[in-house]
């Protein structure tokens, strides 16, 4: 065991994929010489040599387009989108190649690519660094979706993404690179290294995709959320003296259904978190999923906490960002109903 | 015309985007230094391709007129672009096509019975009816699935060349766009990588004039050529007589040359032209000039080809004839045995429960689920 960030985690995570398999290339806006502007590629060039891991130009389109040809020659390319932001240009290669290749080939060509992308607020990004673009790919037949929430499932789930026989899109919010972010964002920072979910196994492990994992045992509520969240959710709990039971997803989609299910049906009630904007949020899809599967155990309506319906505006980032206060307030509603 | 040596220096070559690679003249004779060592067998089985095509394409549009098909796409004559450079191309190379170059499956030997099953839908359809007819996916032919979105695939044949060098491995790959699409931005995107990291690919922009009703210009702007385009990415850009199979042939053997032997990417801009409509969805008459084919001033493919053949005395009417009834009976036998497993008109296609297969390598429980609700 270390004790890593979840930087240092993906970082482990890039090194033993391409060492155990020489068809793993890594690739991206400054992700080569300089080891990307998070620094979570630092060191592979060094090791493997710029055919393994290399910079490219600043075409988003590009990146995730030539990667399809690659996968398609037979490598299994791990490229960064140097923002989750930035990633627009390439949502057509996404969304209309990478995710349909093996349906509309009839299983003659495949996209075994991951397409990972810092997201998420809290670093004073302003509108174009700072978004949650989740929602737009769990809506795409033919994609996985995951985002991570700490150093350790980072490592496991990003290995598996790079294993798996289809597209995976890898979200890594970037206010919990460097410590599990509780919301407060006028105290001081807690590192990875006072975090138990900051010691990452040595060598090589996978976290199956589609696994949700119970950040939280709790009896009064359950929280679905993922990625930051996970950690404001905790500390609203604890500081409301709420015996909350939080369910980090990990994959969205395919989503874990049975440990949704599960918990709710425990509890009797669900709060959705999330910091991407509300309307047609993952949060409408988890609502509606529990409503389905549990209507005839639930004792108060569904509550979602997310993201304001507005670009995220740069000065005022905390009276965007759902934190713990407002998270509190709505574990409370929930609990009142 | 100049044929340049495969290392000649890209400034060297930067007039060539400016002007014409020939071969055949007027009278049929193969001239100047691009003529390529072709044996008459060899012309013989370019004609038989191209010719194969436009019989394939014939009977296929006859199919949508009997209400058998619900969409087709013909290239009339553009068929020696695709034809000559399947065969200039090595087996193992990989094509990245648009929807127009069915000449690359014909050329390579695919089974036409294949291609029609794609385009009917029907229950032997190798796509599943899941794609529109003429997206046909043959790996095993060096022929990428086609996608429907345009110039998508200008990038992802970059990528494939990319991984191909990366690996050590001599093959190419060939990406294909029409001048239209040219002006979307994964084509530009797809020169920067390319140009970036100098992979072995061939870029081609076939030229045939029309982008569905608007004229080439739309995409070309203010530019005289679409081989203008590599100037800037300094990739040897090179514009091609495209009703020239000797040409055609040629020019893909010299940009495949170039490619593998790690000289980098070349752009050939192919001269031809539309002849038909953009689809059988389309109906060119409300825009397109009258007589614009016969005063084209480069003519028909097969035609030049077969005079060329009957010059050298190789070919005469006969054997023409004889080779014509011959691929028309094939086409013939060919639908006959395709229309017999049925047809998205006729209602004979595959299962429902199939389109959940391949959405992902393992079917997950949502797509389990949903399967279920729409049973057999």
């Amino acid at each position: 065991m270390t004790a890593m960030t979840m930087v240092e985690a993906i970082r482990d995570a890039h090194m033993i994929a391409m060492e155990r398999d020489d068809r793993v290339v890594v690739f991206g806006e400054d992700v080569g010489f300089f080891g990307g502007v998070f620094r979570c590629t630092q060191g592979l060039q060094e090791r493997f040599g710029d055919h393994r891991c290399f910079d490219a130009p600043i075409n988003e389109s590009a990146i995730v387009g030539a990667a399809i040809g690659m996968a398609a020659y037979g490598l299994r390319p791990c490229v960064e989108m140097q923002f989750a932001d930035y990633m627009y240009p390439a949502y057509d290669q996404i969304v209309s190649e990478a995710a349909r290749l093996r349906h509309r080939s009839a299983g003659d060509f495949s996209a075994p690519i991951v397409v990972r992308m810092p997201s998420g607020g809290g670093i004073f990004g302003g509108q174009t660094h700072s978004q949650s673009p989740e929602a737009l790919f769990t809506h795409v037949a033919g994609l996985t979706t995951v985002v991570v929430s700490n150093p350790y499932d980072a490592k496991g789930l990003l290995i598996a993404a790079i294993e798996d026989e289809d597209p995976v899109v890898f979200l890594e919010p970037k206010r919990v690179y460097n410590g599990p972010f509780d919301g407060h964002h006028d105290r001081p920072v807690v590192p990875w290294s006072k975090h138990p979910l900051g010691e990452v196994p040595d060598g090589y492990y996978a976290i199956p995709l589609g696994e949700a994992r119970v950040h939280r045992t709790g009896s009064d509520l359950t929280v679905l959320t993922y990625g930051t969240l996970v950690h404001v959710a905790e500390t609203a709990a604890n500081e409301r003296d709420i015996d909350a039971e939080i369910i980090d997803l990990r994959t969205l989609v395919p989503l874990d259904v049975d440990t949704i299910v599960e918990s709710v049906v425990k509890t009797g009630r669900c709060l959705v978190l999330h910091e991407a904007t509300v309307t047609s949020g993952f949060g409408a899809e988890l609502s509606a999923t529990v409503q389905e599967r549990c209507f005839y155990h639930l004792e108060a309506p569904i509550v979602r906490v997310a993201g304001w319906d507005t670009p995220y505006p740069h000065a005022l980032e905390w009276s965007y960002f759902p934190g713990p206060e407002r998270v509190g307030r709505a574990m409370q509603e929930v609990l009142a109903a | 015309m100049k044929k340049p040596a495969l290392d000649e220096k890209v400034e060297r070559v930067a007039l060539m985007r400016k002007q014409l690679v020939r071969v055949l003249d007027d009278d049929g004779s193969a001239v100047g230094e691009w003529v390529p060592d072709l044996s008459a067998d060899a012309k013989i089985a370019g004609l038989r391709d191209m010719m194969t095509v436009r019989s394939f394409d014939a009977r296929m549009l006859r199919a949508h007129r009997q209400g058998k098909i619900s969409f087709y796409m013909q290239a009339l004559g553009e068929e020696a672009i695709a034809c000559a450079q399947q065969r200039a191309l090595r087996p193992g190379d990989m094509h990245f096509p648009t929807y127009r170059q069915q000449g690359l499956l014909i050329a390579a030997g695919y089974p036409i019975v294949q291609m029609m099953n794609q385009i009917l839908s029907n229950e032997q359809d190798p796509l599943k009816g899941r794609q529109l007819p003429v997206l046909y996916s043959a790996k095993s032919h060096g022929f990428f699935s086609i996608s429907g979105n345009l110039a998508t695939q200008y990038p992802q044949a970059v990528g494939w060349a990319m991984a191909s060098a990366m690996r050590g491995d001599t093959a190419i790959a060939s990406a294909w766009i029409g001048e239209g699409a040219s002006a979307e931005n994964d084509f530009h995107a797809a020169l920067v990588m390319a140009s970036t990291y100098q992979a072995p690919v061939i870029l081609n922009i076939v030229n045939n004039h029309w982008a569905i009703s608007t004229p080439e210009d739309f995409a070309r702007g203010a530019s005289a050529t679409f081989a203008d385009r590599g100037y800037g990415f300094s990739i040897p850009a090179i514009r091609v007589d495209g009703n020239d199979y000797l040409a055609a042939y040629a020019a893909s053997q010299w940009a495949a040359e170039r490619a593998r032997s790690n000289l980098g990417p070349t752009l050939i801009e192919w001269i031809t032209l539309r002849r038909g409509a953009h689809s059988t969805s389309d109906d060119p008459s409300v825009y397109r000039p009258e007589h614009e084919s016969e005063q084209f001033p480069l003519a028909d493919p097969v035609e030049r080809l077969r005079q060329h053949l009957v010059a050298l005395g190789e070919w005469d009417d006969d054997r023409h004839r004889d080779l014509q009834h011959e691929i028309d009976t094939e086409i013939e036998s060919a639908f006959a045995e395709a229309d017999s497993h049925g047809s998205v008109k006729s209602g004979v296609v595959p299962s429902p429960a199939t389109m959940f297969d391949d959405v992902y390598a393992e079917l997950p429980r949502h797509l389990r689920e949903q399967r279920d609700q729409v049973g057999e």
